[in-house]
Order: structure tokens, then sequence, then C-alpha cells
């Protein structure tokens, strides 16, 4: 028996819907609603490990801001972005930082790190 | 604090991403002195608030997030021509190009520009723009307050918010709240589309599974000191509400992001020719206002969709600005734009036959498959056009080689057959 999941193409305006047919194995059978090659691997990689970048922010004292903007290097499974988020609620920072720096490697384990987007000089 | 100079060559109104990007194009055109002035503590504009990825891909090749696209910006700006001057505000140009500054730290100051660029951006429509009914509690605000309070400041807004408008600002502010486990009851959009990019919708609603009402709109607030819930209502295709068919939601936030206005205050203080259709001021193929010396770039003139074509916009300002005070010009436009069949806006509104321009449109309605016809002169196939989308139009010297008149109209029509250099 097939499944058909249905998925927004997010690579242009066209917004194409994309249905991703699999059979009882879990290999995809046919992908179709795409208009563009583009669309055809977005809904081949949304269907297997949908992933995503996290931006948040983190508590830093002693700086410009009260929070400071971050970013993970690399996108990470959909799933644990949420989990990502809650747990840089710990992280407790003291001004200067510089841009680009660590604030915590590999993150839950995902490989990625996550990083200071912007500078926060002391206030 | 910047000890200001009594003269400058170009001042820069504004230091978000098209004041800075002006400032860099008037380095880039030998202007000797430079000044940068903003109202906040710090240069970056709402860049530094719009924490999420996706800004930079036209204009620095590589996908960044907002305070690492101003950051880039930044650090291009440390040079010795250029002063910043931040927690300063721009009270009033006059035709002659005196630029009166107040700041808390040094009072009132004038400086003399041998040329202005207005780079003052938007501001947020309100509850007030839409005159929604009802009390007036606390926890009414616009989306990008919010951004502001979650991401700088630190505090959350509320703990159950309903979001009114499918805005860009209101899509991101919703992913960003349910990240906070703020709980986001839904999005409610007037049209029968959503506003924002398909990118956001999927991204930031889809992902998180808060629902988006679209032609259903916000009919009532309701709370005495802090809101307690709103009243919704469906709208018909005039897009008037149907109050016998209402509904109530629970929630002690409701965030608002209808769209943005250029913040052309000073800019009707100078008496700046404005076009209705844009909100901002008529500007030449130079960025040049109706008054000699004074540039305008970026939301100031026209709204725009990617923080990449401000900057684009805006260092184009900034080179014509030093070239103006430093003497040199380029020729005049000759040829007028006038929008033409489902065309909303054009930017600049006037161009050259001599050299190569970028024009940016905005189209009235989506069409799948389209015609962009300049006049008689020049036609291109389009693969797609939303009014969410700029349309940017590169007019090359060439097109207009057998063209002697001066206007040319612009029309993006419907097109049937497909083409094999749909782009």
């Amino acid at each position: 028996m097939s499944e058909v999941t249905h998925y927004l193409c997010i690579g242009c305006p066209l917004g194409c819907r994309l249905e991703v047919e699999e059979d009882a194995d879990g290999s995809v059978v046919e992908v179709r609603g795409h208009s563009c090659r583009k669309g055809k691997t977005f809904a081949e990689r949304e269907h297997h490990d949908p992933r995503r970048m996290v931006t948040t922010t983190v508590a830093v004292e002693g700086g410009r801001w009260s929070r400071l903007p971050v970013h993970t290097t690399s996108e990470v499974p959909k799933l644990l972005v949420h989990d990502v988020v809650r747990s840089l609620r710990a992280v407790r920072l003291t001004a200067p930082v510089e841009r680009g720096q660590v604030i915590v490697s590999d993150v839950l384990g995902t490989g990625a790190d996550v990083v200071a987007s912007r500078p926060m000089p002391a206030d | 604090m910047t000890r200001l100079s009594l003269r400058y060559d170009v001042v820069i109104v504004g230091g978000g991403p098209g004041g800075m990007s002006a400032a860099i194009g008037a380095l880039e055109s030998g202007a000797d002195r430079i000044l940068i002035v903003d109202r906040e503590i710090e240069l970056g504009g709402i860049l530094n608030q719009c924490i999420h990825n996706g800004f930079g891909l036209h204009h620095f090749g590589e996908e960044l997030t907002g305070p690492e696209y101003a950051a880039r910006l930044i650090e291009e700006l440390v040079d010795d021509h250029i002063d910043v001057a931040t927690d300063s505000y721009v009270l009033d140009v006059d035709p002659d190009r005196t630029v009166t500054i107040v700041s808390p730290s040094t009072g009132i100051s004038r400086v003399q520009a041998g040329a202005v660029v207005l780079a003052m951006g938007a501001r947020e429509r309100t509850r007030g723009a839409i005159r929604i009914p009802g009390s007036r509690p606390a926890g009414v605000m616009t989306a990008g307050l919010a951004q502001k309070f979650v991401n700088q400041l630190g505090y959350l807004p509320g703990r159950r918010a309903v979001i009114l408008g499918s805005g860009d600002i209101g899509l991101i502010m919703a992913r960003r709240l349910a990240l906070e486990d703020v709980a986001v009851s839904g999005v409610y959009e007037l049209m029968p589309h959503a506003n924002g990019l398909t990118r956001n919708v999927v991204q930031c609603l889809h992902d998180y599974d808060i629902p988006l009402h679209l032609s259903t709109t916000v009919v009532g607030i309701h709370g005495n000191d802090r809101l307690e819930r709103v009243t919704v209502a469906p709208v018909n295709e005039r897009l008037e509400p149907d109050l016998t068919r209402t509904a109530e939601v629970e929630c002690d936030t409701l965030l608002i992001s209808i769209g943005l206005i250029p913040e052309n205050e000073l800019s009707a203080k100078l008496g700046l020719r404005m076009d209705p259709t844009t909100g901002g001021p008529v500007v030449s193929s130079t960025m040049e206002t109706s008054r000699d010396g004074v540039f305008a770039a970026g939301n100031v003139v026209h709204i725009h969709a990617l923080v990449d074509f401000v900057s684009q916009e805006a260092l184009l300002a900034g080179r014509c600005a030093g070239e103006f005070a430093t003497g040199r010009s380029r020729p005049a436009d000759n040829i007028r734009l006038l929008p033409g069949e489902n065309i909303a806006s054009i930017v600049p509104h006037t161009i050259s036959s001599d050299r190569e321009h970028v024009v940016y449109l905005r189209v009235r309605r989506s069409l799948e498959k389209s015609w962009l016809r300049l006049g008689d002169a020049y036609e291109k196939r389009l693969r797609y056009v939303v009014p969410a989308e700029m349309v940017s139009l590169k007019v090359r010297p060439r097109f207009l080689e057998n063209f002697h008149g001066d206007a040319l109209k612009i029309d993006i029509l419907p097109r049937e057959e497909s083409g094999p250099d749909d782009e």
C-alpha cells in the first residue's frame, strides 16, 4: 500500500503543491506537483530528512542589549529545533562577545555549533 | 560621542542598511567627509532585531542573519572619512542642505552638507490605521515592537498570542513566540492569500502547526487593563466583515503585522515631490529627489521585500550624492517611466538612454506567465510575478537605441504560450 504526503515548495514564490508517494517499505515511488528540478530535490529532502537553521537569542549581562542573537552553523534536524532553543535558556554570557564566537559547540550532538550573530560590546 | 564637523560632503539621515550602504557608496565616489546620523544607540537599524536568517543572498552571495548583515556593513564603515552620530535625531533639513541635529549629549548642532541622503526607512502601520473597535488594553502592539522586546530587550509580550496580518514580520514573530513557548492561537489575514513569502508560511506556520485563517479579520478588542480576548469575523469579497459569524479568541497579546509606511516627515518638510503609489519621494535614476542635492534610498522611497535591494539602491544613491558634493554629475534623465497595465509602482521615476539602469516594479496582481513590456522598445518573458515581490528590470542602452520619445510605458501582461527562456 502506498502513502502520499504533501509539501509546499519554498524554492520560489510559485509555492508548488508537492506530493511525495512512497510504498509500504518507505521508499519514494514518485514526486509530483513540482515545476522544476529544485522542487523535486526539495520534496525528497523534506520527506526523508527535514532540516532547519536555528536562530534564537541567549541572555548576556553587561552588554549593550540584554539578549544576544545566535544561530547554528548548519541546519539541524527539524525535530530537534525546539529542543535546541530550550537548551540555550540555561546559557548566561557576560559581554563583550565577538561575532562568530562559539557559544555551544556540537549542540545536542547535532554536529552544529551555536555561534554569536553579532558582536556585543560591554555597555 | 563623535565631535561633529561644521561641514560634510554627504550627510546621511538613518543608519540602517540603506544609510550604511549609502555611506559606502559615498566613500567609493571619493567624498571626503561623510556623516551618518541615527536615533538608535547603534548602527544597523531594524536588522539588529531580525535575528532570523535569509538575508544577503544577492548582496553578499551567502545567507546571513539580520545582525550578521548589519555587522558586515558596520565593519565596512570603519573609515577615517566617516563619522557616525548615534542617539541623534535629525530635526530638519533646509533647502540649502543645512542639517539640524539634536542629541542628549551635544544638544542642537547644525552642519552644512554638500549632499544629503534620506534613508529613514519605514514604520509599521498600527491598530489606528485600520481602526479596530474595542477597548484599549495593554498587550496590543505591532509585530516589530514585539520583535524588539523579545530579541533585544529580553521580554516576552505575553503567554497567548493572536497575530493579525500575514506579512513577513507577523509570520516570523509567530515562529519566534512559538519557540519561546508562547501559545500562538492563529494568524488572521484579511486577504484570501498570505501576504508573506511562501518560505515563511511553511517554515514559520506549518512547522509549528499554527493555523492561518484567510479572509478573516479582527473586529473587536476586549479587556480592561490587559487584553483578554479578540473577536474575529470572516470577510466577503469586498473585504467587509460578516458580523453574524464572529468567533471569540482568548489571548493576552495581539500582534499587528499589516504593512509598512515610508517615514517621510523630513521629505514633507522639505517640500519634496511625492509619489502617492509608493508613499515616498519621486526620484531620478541617480536617486535624486525633486530638490537638488537631496537623494533618497531604501524603504523611505518604496517598501522593499529584500534588504539586498535596499543596499544596491542605496549604494547608487550614496555614489551619486558623493559625485554631486564633489562637483561631478551624470547626464540628466531624458525618459519618464509610466506605470501601465498591472503595474502598481515604478522606481526610479525617470531614466536616461546613455547608461544602464535597474528599475524596480511592483505588480497589482499575480500572474504565472507574463510579458514585461517597456513601451515598444523591449520585451521579456517573466515566469511569475506576485505583488509581494518586487520585479527588477535591467534597462540597457541598446534597448533604447531606436527610441526617441520622452516617456515609456511599462506593462506586465498575461502570456499564453510558454517559451524556452522563461526565468
